[in-house]
């Protein structure tokens, strides 16, 4: 058997493949190979071949076949197997595979080796991917060698302490006692590994926190050390002395100095010392500066320091290098809220950022400009935002238009100015601007009463020159709906009135009809804006013929919308205007509307359905049968799930309205509203009944019509207890006729409380597509006073009208 | 620090160190999403970026990128330090390191990468002492010789 190729060799060859099918074909060539020679258990080559095995795994080929022979290599007494090994197994193995517990006494034996060098491999195996089980058992040598006095060891053992209270946190205790003087230690390595593992403790735990303060004086000795003494060429970076200590160290005394006032003063002068003296021309030099500040920031500084801090980010902010520019807003960005007034002096530095051409920067700067933006400077700000609108990548515009209407809302110095802004953005940004915030402009046009004029004539003007954004049109469209009458009798106050017609009107509402670049949404606002007109100008036959035309429209939407226009137009021409009338001021919302909503179509309420709670009808196959048995054998499954969310878009999920016009002025106006996800409008008034009385406990039953099938009833239980006792273990289960379907969600809660002090409510979702008399068997099952009580009842009293 | 990828302009991997357990599969996805985002950079844009909630840290040394994943505390000029460190090591024990020597010699990248960071920390910071420990490593393996610059020769261990 011919020795296998060596690793050099395979990686030239493997380089000289011309196409991917060529590399694989070698790969595979290969693997095959190191497979047998596997199976063989050949010792000499074994290194080899897990060594070619790992560069074809970097490649992207599995290489899982070499997992076990990693742990036999790491097993080996050669330092070149173990070596290898040790790096195979850190490749390959992960604490996912059951095969790395097997590492286990292998790294134990090797923790104990003669040789530092197997210590130091096995060391730095455990401390990078020592599962939690091997973290447990080799915890006690970790800890061992925490103690040793050679550095050595002694840093590697610190970080892989590290590493074990990662996994293991209750662990934390036993590495308490080594760490005694690790801080008194000359050795640079094992000084910052020790520094990185008290770090570690006092993150985790407010005890070793408070333990570990009395050892701010030390720190700051060392740090003074570093900063003070002359040229180390062994830690030197660029003229400064072990950066990366300094580092540590710092980040160390903020956790310690956070919150308490001894330690913060302990650690003034040295903070105060270092970012004066620290040299700035290098990147070393400001990553130490940069980390002063924080810590400043974060512990109970004293004014001046805190200034000296925002002025060292102000500098930061003129430096030439864009890394330091970026690291400046960021930490700004962090200090705003608690030092809003320092960082305010540093404003028009962070706007110019905004023009700054690095992605990066310009992002951080745009949010540190509107968390910038107040009463007093928004007008100034504003000019500057909405010009960085204008100019910058379509990657910001949403998140800035986003800001820009957030801002406006809080400051407008005045309604004209808030419209023109919204203007603005609608023009300039119109198809990046967020689908909420098309509601969100509608209810501000709407309450900005004095201004409908002016703006629906802006608006308008807009529209003329270019439909192409749709977020605007929308706006637009239902504003005309809304002010056309407005519009044509020119009484706009703030800027010169302009003349137009009707006509013009309609021409150009009818031109988005018809237009390409209207999205079917848009379309949608405009043919009810266009029904709107209606009420409001007197060329009413034409807007009835167009309402007529989409009657028969190929888009769903259009043609349900235009079919009861047309019914609205014929049969219930009396409502037309009270339907059509102008708008209330509307309540201003959440984002996601109403919470109070009683549940419509399909949408989680959010207090009622909780997702962890399990349903509760999950109820063994047999139980179920025995209520349906006993509704004559039927074999109705009884489905416990709960309901899948569906998202609701503006205009849809409504009302079927085609089959019964007869439910109601509120269900017309809704349609017209064509804004809100989810409206309360299901007042259909079916009166709710009650299901089951005794005992003490009544269960009521209400009613609503789910959208959009109007053969579903949804039924919400209430149940409540009128007893002294607590019902507690709530199980209400239902079961229905074959012909109906059954959907249960789950119940607000299983703890019916004593003496009606609240309700346990269940919502039911029964499908009743034949229109059959709704009947109804329900088992209740709770504890009351220790006991165990089950009942079961017949409901034969619903009303008409729920199945209907 | 959670991951450091080494890759080149043509977005090859020629190392991955991963600092926290992950699968296999997200590895593969991490790797694609680096190399593209950082690819896709400006020549003279920051060396930082977003990426979900970590602060990715890149540098482009001669052919290869060095790509750091940091958690949101950490310090990202410093960073810039650790990688420039590392290739620093790589230098001195490959003497005037390129690509083609830590494709050859990639275990060896391995162990210096070892002996500088363990566990997403830096483990030593005297450049000389990570240096004498890997030299010392290597007079320990059985079949002795030194590393072999790019592909010269065929004088090696295994």
């Amino acid at each position: 058997m011919p020795a296998p190729i060596r690793l050099r060799e395979l990686i030239r060859t493997i380089r000289t493949a011309r196409t991917q099918a060529e590399e694989r074909e070698m790969i595979q060539k290969e693997c095959a190979a190191i497979r047998s020679s596997f199976r063989e258990e050949d010792n000499t080559y074994r290194c080899r071949n897990v060594a070619k095995l790992l560069y074809m795994h970097m490649l992207g080929y599995p290489a899982h076949f070499g997992q076990l022979e990693c742990l036999k290599l790491i097993a080996s007494q050669k330092f070149t197997d173990k070596r290898i090994g040790y790096l195979g197994a850190m490749l390959l193995l992960d604490e996912r595979q059951d095969v790395h517990l097997l590492m286990t006494n292998c790294i134990k034996n090797d923790l104990n080796h003669s040789t530092q060098y197997v210590q130091g491999l096995a060391l730095c195996t455990l401390g990078c991917m020592g599962s939690s089980e091997m973290c447990r058992d080799l915890a006690g040598e970790v800890e061992k060698l925490l103690k040793t006095s050679n550095s050595y060891l002694r840093k590697k053992a610190a970080l892989c302490a590290v590493h074990v209270i990662r996994k293991v946190p209750e662990l934390m205790e036993m590495f308490l006692p080594a760490t005694k003087n690790l801080l008194s230690e000359k050795n640079h390595g094992v000084l910052h590994t020790s520094v990185v593992l008290l770090t570690e403790m006092c993150e985790r735990s407010p005890d070793m926190l408070a333990h570990f303060r009395k050892l701010v004086p030390q720190l700051v000795r060392i740090l003074k050390n570093l900063i003070m003494s002359g040229y180390s060429p062994e830690h030197d970076v660029s003229g400064i002395s072990d950066p990366f200590l300094q580092v540590r160290i710092l980040r160390l005394l903020r956790i310690l100095g956070k919150g308490d006032d001894d330690s913060s003063e302990a650690m003034n002068d040295i903070l105060a010392q270092v970012a004066t003296n620290t040299e700035t021309s290098k990147n070393v030099g400001n990553a130490i500066l940069y980390e002063t500040v924080l810590t400043i920031m974060d512990i109970k500084s004293e004014s001046g320091l805190r200034v000296l801090a925002i002025n060292i980010l102000g500098r930061f902010l003129l430096n030439n290098d864009k890394n330091i520019r970026y690291v400046a807003l960021t930490s700004l960005l962090k200090t705003v809220q608690t030092d809003h007034n320092a960082v305010q002096r540093h404003r028009s530095t962070i706007v110019d950022c905004l023009k700054d051409l690095d992605v990066s920067i310009k992002r951080r700067a745009m949010e540190l400009s509107f968390a910038l933006v107040n009463g007093n400077n928004i007008r100034g700000m504003m000019k500057e935002l909405l010009y960085f609108l204008d100019s910058c990548d379509p990657e910001f515009k949403a998140d800035c238009a986003s800001g820009v209407f957030l801002a406006a809302e809080k400051y407008a110095p005045s309604k004209r100015w808030h419209i023109d802004t919204i203007m603005r953005v609608l023009t300039t940004a119109g198809s990046y601007v967020r689908d909420d915030s098309v509601p969100n402009l509608i209810q501000l046009i709407t309450n900005s009463v004095e201004m409908h004029a002016y703006t629906v004539q802006r608006l308008y003007k807009a529209l003329l020159d270019d439909i192409s954004q749709q977020p605007l049109v929308q706006v637009a469209s239902w504003c005309i709906g809304e002010y056309g009458d407005l519009l044509i009798s020119g009484q706009c106050e703030e800027e010169e009135p302009i003349q137009v017609t009707e006509d013009e009107v309609l021409d150009v509402l009818e031109g988005l009809l018809v237009s390409n670049l209207s999205s079917p949404v848009t379309r949608g606002y405009s043919l009810t804006a266009i029904m709107k007109l209606s009420t409001r100008f007197s060329s009413v036959n034409r807007i009835k013929k167009v309402v007529s035309i989409y009657g028969s429209s190929i888009d769903v939407e259009l043609q349900q919308r235009a079919v009861e226009y047309n019914a609205l137009f014929k049969k219930y021409d009396h409502m037309r205007p009270a339907l059509l009338e102008r708008m209330p001021i509307m309540e201003k919302t959440a984002s996601n509307g109403p919470t109070e909503i009683v549940q419509t179509n399909g949408e989680a309420e959010p207090s009622v359905v909780e997702p962890k709670h399990p349903p509760p009808v999950g109820q063994p196959a047999s139980q179920g049968n025995d209520l349906l048995d006993l509704l004559g054998g039927n074999d109705v499954p009884v489905i416990p799930t709960t309901m899948p969310t569906k998202p609701a878009s503006a205009g849809g999920e409504l009302l079927d309205l085609l089959g019964d016009l007869s439910l109601g002025l509120s269900l017309m106006a809704f349609y017209l509203f064509d804004l809100f996800k989810t409206v309360n409008f299901l007042s259909i008034g079916i009166p709710p009944m009650t299901a089951y009385n005794k005992n003490g406990l009544k269960i009521d039953f209400t009613f609503e019509r789910a959208n959009p099938n109007p053969n579903v009833a949804v039924i919400t239980i209430h149940a409540s207890n009128s007893t002294e006792a607590d019902m507690t273990d709530f199980v209400f289960q239902a079961a229905v006729p074959k012909t109906f379907q059954l959907q249960l969600l789950s119940p607000s809660s299983n703890v019916v409380p004593a003496l009606n002090q609240g309700t346990v409510t269940q919502v039911i979702r029964v499908l009743n597509q034949q229109k059959q008399p709704l009947r109804m068997r329900i088992k209740l099952t709770y504890i009351h006073k220790g006991s165990a009580v089950q009942d079961l009842a017949e409901v034969n009293n619903f009303p008409s009208q729920s199945w209907q | 620090m959670r991951f450091l990828l080494l890759f080149s302009r043509q977005g090859k991997l020629r190392l991955q160190k991963w600092f926290t357990p992950i699968t296999e599969r997200e590895k593969k996805k991490i790797i694609r999403d680096m190399t593209t985002l950082v690819l896709a950079r400006q020549p003279r844009s920051c060396n930082f970026l977003q990426w979900k909630d970590l602060k990715i840290i890149y540098k482009r040394y001669a052919s290869l990128y060095f790509c750091l994943a940091v958690e949101n505390q950490e310090n990202e000029l410093l960073a810039l330090e650790v990688i420039h460190r590392y290739v620093e090591l790589l230098d001195k024990y490959f003497g005037n390191v390129c690509e083609l020597d830590i494709i050859f010699n990639f275990e060896k990248a391995y162990f210096i990468l070892d002996e500088f960071l363990m566990g997403g920390e830096i483990q030593e910071t005297s450049k000389q002492m990570v240096n004498r420990c890997i030299e010392a490593s290597d007079m320990l393996q059985e079949v002795r010789s030194t590393h072999i610059k790019s592909n010269n020769g065929l004088k090696s261990e295994f």
